[in-house]
This record gives C-alpha cells, structure tokens and sequence, in this order.
C-alpha cells in the first residue's frame, strides 16, 4: 500500500490533521456499519438456522462480514476523502506538481500487522469451527475424520441418478423414498452415493453438501434443530436435466416423522422386498444401456 | 485494394457470416419436433392420450436411437415427445411398448405412483408394482416418469428374440408389444419435464446419453396449457 505524506505548501491542514478526521469518519462509520450487519443483516444471511451445521456458517458468513467492514470502509473512505479532498480545484494549475509521495514504515507495518491478523484470525476461527460441529455439513469421505459425539444418529442414504434423488432408509426395513422427511432435534448421517456419473446433494437450508459419487460412500452430518421446508439441489452438471434435479424436503416433530416413517414403510413394504440388500454402495455399469443393474455383484454387461 | 474493395470484403464476409447464423438457427428451430395435442374425449375434462416406445425410431437423423411416437387426433404417428394437455383434465393414456427390457437401474422405479388410482393396467391387468423379476426374462424396458406430477410407470418389454419383433418405428399392433394404460390428472398452467429411468440410450455411457439426454427421443415436456 502507498503511502502519502502531502506537500505542505499544497495541504491547508497538517498530514495529521487529515488523518485524524478520517479515522474519526472511519471509527463512526464502521462502529454504525458493524452494527448494522451483525444485527440487521445477519439472522437474514445464509444458509439459515435450520441445522447446527446451517446455523454455524451463517454465524462464520456474519462474522466475517462484520469484521469486513472496517477494511472495506477505510479503503472506500481514504479513496473518497483523497478525492474530495485534494482534487484540482478551478483556477488552480491541473499540470501543477503533486504532493510528495514518501514511504511511511509505521504506517505499512500497521497495515501489514492489522491484516495479517484479521487473516490468520479468520483461517483459525475457521477451521476451529469446521472441527466443534462434525465436519460443518461439508462432505468427509467414506471414513469422517470428525464425528457426532452421540450415537444415536438417524441414518439416511442419498442415492442419485440422472436425474432424481431417492432415499433409503436402513433404520426403517430399507425402504427407499422419492421424498425426504427428517426428525427435529435429530443427528442424521447422510451417505450419499451415486448410481452413474458424479452428482452432488446440496440440502443448502440444511449446510449439508457432498458430492455423489459412483462407487463410492460420502458420509455428512447434521443436527436438526429447527422445523421447515428446504431444497435439495444438484450441483455438479450431470446432463440435459441437471436443472431439474431437485426436491423439497421437510424438518417436522419427531412424532410426525415417526407417523410418515411408518406409514412410508408400510405402503412400501412390496417394493421394499423388490429393492437390493441395503448397502453403502451400489455398482453401476459402465458399458452402455440398461446395464450394470443396481447392487448386482457383477457387472452383467463386463464381457460385452 | 481500395478503400471501396475493403468496404465491400467486409461487407461480404459480414453477410455471409450473418447468413451461416440465420441458416443454423433456422435449423435448430426446424430440428424441434413436434407438440402434439392429446384427443379430445366424448366425455366433457378427458382427452386421450395414445403413445408408443419403439427400440429403433427408424426416422429422423437417428434413426437406431430408442424413442417415442405419439398419435393425433387423425391417428398419425409423431416422432416426439413434445404433448400438449388441457388443465385441470384426466388423462387416459394408452401406451404400447414394442422394445426389450432388462433389470431397472434403481428398483424403486418399478412402483407406479402418481397416476389415478396408483395402478396402471399392464396387457389388461391391474398392477401398482411392475416386478422386473416377473416377466418370463424380458424385464423392463422404459419407464414414464414426470417428476412435478409425480408420475411414474414403468413398462415390461418383449422378447428381442420375438419372431414378430418390431426393429424400426412406427411400430403396429401386429408386432410383439405390451399395452399400458393409466389415467392421471394435469392440474394448472406448467411445462413439465419428463424421463425415463431406464438407462436405455445403447453405447453411451452408463446408458443416459445419445436419446436418453434429447427432447424428441427419451426425454420431453408436458406442456399443460
């Protein structure tokens, strides 16, 4: 960063006098700037409050938008100010020299000791935050590093393929769903899986994202905590109907959800017994039509 | 050259660059196949609808891909999957399916949901489970599913070794098929995408390419007007 000591032939106040006025805009603008965003924006930013997971990115996303106004407004202010402040005026030569430009190591080591806190701080604060709740919703591979610390966790698998999400359910006979209901106040694991190509589960009212992979069980967690109605999109392009790859999903009471569990499991019961043994994984094909059937042991199509 | 001979170069490469636009774009628009309206009823809120899958379309720039007919009210078959339907209107869809089948990628698509009922009649009979295990080998061979409606209705197929085996469309009623038909309801104004759950497009990967990813083929709108 530049800075700027004024030719005092061409100043009407001290470089002190300057500097106090901007601070003092500064100090105010970014007091009623912060206090702004903390409390007014922030319970509106996203993803929400509906999981642990979701209400901890929304407390990173409004904390780092509130330390970000200070930087923002003392940047915006120093350029404002410069302009209005040292601006050719008429009558005055435009070709006239400048002010003397002249390094100011306190005024860099300030600069470079403020933001490499503010840095490091957030990186920190960050990544303390991706550790205290499970993996913050973000997808940990087959093998989660970070854990929930009960047990007690509702398990659901997240099947893709082109182009619809369906979900299966082990605790509940291995009945599989087109639609998602969860329990409130509930840790759910979520393994998410692929039968073709890569797709990717973003329940974004959730915080819970993880890519769906063929072969492959990506496991994500969260804990339910308010009730509510959420999207579920696809986001990886994964063909001619990526953008209609989506469906709601609902947070209801732990006795509503036990009502849809039971009676999803009964009207399901035929096509339960129709399905595969519940397992993380299911082989596809990759040789062409129809083929490499859902959780087949083999690959009916491997010597075609 | 002259400042005229440039002028008029530029002028030529320009039309002729805006004549290559025109012509490509006139002929994606030719490209689009056709909507076809759903016939009108005797009874007042009923159209029907008749369609048919055939393994090969045997039209058209791809004529070995899988694909759709559908009939006008005059009885001609349509290579699309473009259909139009009336709001608020039942459905009677008849559909007949001249293709081979196989196992269902994912088995939760062998349920029939969201049409009158959740049953469709398959060759007469009424069943809400079409078992891909339980057709003497031939499987499945499509499955029409529209997600805003909650459609889905899967399809046996025949024996590819059937001596009256349809190998190009428009099949007819002579050739080894399966007759569905179901009912269901369109609600208000809404263009609604559909697929089927078979990966069926032969030689692309894991199945869901070629037909599987073009409207015309295996993939279409109901457009509900």
């Amino acid at each position: 960063m530049a800075n700027f000591v004024l030719d005092e032939s061409r100043s009407e106040e001290s470089t002190k006098g300057h500097l106090t006025k901007i601070l003092v805009i500064w100090a105010i603008t970014s007091v009623i700037g912060m206090a702004l965003v903390w409390f007014v924006l922030g319970p509106h930013l996203p993803p929400g409050t509906m999981t642990d997971q979701a209400q901890g990115a929304q407390f990173d996303i409004r904390l780092v938008s509130t330390l970000v106004v200070p930087v923002l407004f003392f940047v915006w202010l120093f350029f404002g100010y410069s302009i209005m402040k040292w601006r050719v005026r008429p009558g005055e030569d435009p070709l006239a020299p400048g002010a003397n430009i002249s390094g100011n190591s306190k005024a860099q080591g300030a600069w470079y000791i403020i933001t490499t806190t503010l840095v490091l701080g957030l990186a920190a604060f960050g990544t303390y935050f991706l550790v205290v709740p499970a993996g913050a919703g973000g997808a940990e591979g087959s093998s989660p590093i970070w854990r929930p610390a009960t047990k007690n966790i509702l398990q659901v698998q997240v099947i893709a393929q082109q182009w619809r999400f369906t979900y299966r359910w082990p605790q509940f006979g291995g009945m599989e769903t087109t639609s998602l209901e969860l329990p409130n106040n509930t840790e759910i694991q979520f393994n998410v899986t692929s039968l073709d190509v890569i797709h990717d589960f973003w329940a974004y009212g959730l915080g819970v994202k993880a890519d769906a992979n063929p072969d492959y069980n990506n496991i994500a967690y969260a804990k339910t905590q308010q009730t509510g109605k959420f999207v579920v999109r696809c986001d990886e392009l994964c063909g001619i109907w990526h953008g209609a790859m989506y469906n709601y999903g609902h947070v209801v009471s732990q006795a509503q959800f036990q009502t849809w569990a039971s009676n999803m499991e009964t009207q399901n019961a035929a096509l339960t017994k129709l399905l595969p043994k519940y397992s993380l994984t299911y082989t596809p094909s990759y040789s062409g039509a129809g083929g490499g059937y859902y959780n087949t042991a083999t690959d009916p199509n491997a010597n075609l | 050259m002259s400042k005229g001979a440039r002028a008029g170069a530029l002028l030529v490469s320009f039309a002729a660059l805006l004549g290559l636009i025109v012509f490509a774009v006139a002929g994606y628009l030719r490209s689009t196949p056709p909507t076809v309206s759903a016939t009108p009823s005797s009874t007042p809120g009923v159209v029907n609808l008749v369609m048919q899958t055939d393994g090969a379309v045997g039209v058209g720039p791809h004529p070995s891909w899988v694909g759709y007919f559908i009939q006008d009210a005059n009885g001609a078959w349509h290579q699309t999957t473009l259909i139009q339907l009336p709001t608020h209107s039942t459905v009677h869809v008849t559909l007949y399916e001249y293709d081979s089948g196989g196992n269902l990628r994912n088995t939760v698509w062998s349920k029939i949901q969201g049409t009158v009922g959740n049953i469709a009649y398959v060759n007469g009979v009424a069943e809400n489970i079409v078992n891909p295990n339980s057709n003497t080998g031939n499987g499945i061979a499509h499955t029409f599913n529209v997600p805003g409606l909650g459609i889905n209705v899967p399809m046996y197929g025949v024996s590819s070794t059937a001596k009256n085996f349809c190998n190009a469309g428009p099949c007819n009623l002579s050739e080894a098929h399966t007759t569905i038909t179901f009912q269901f309801h369109t609600g208000g104004v809404g263009s609604y995408r559909w697929q089927c759950f078979v990966p069926c497009g032969l030689g692309y990967v894991d199945g869901n390419g070629g037909p599987m990813q073009n409207i015309g083929y295996m993939a279409g709108f109901l457009k509900v007007v």
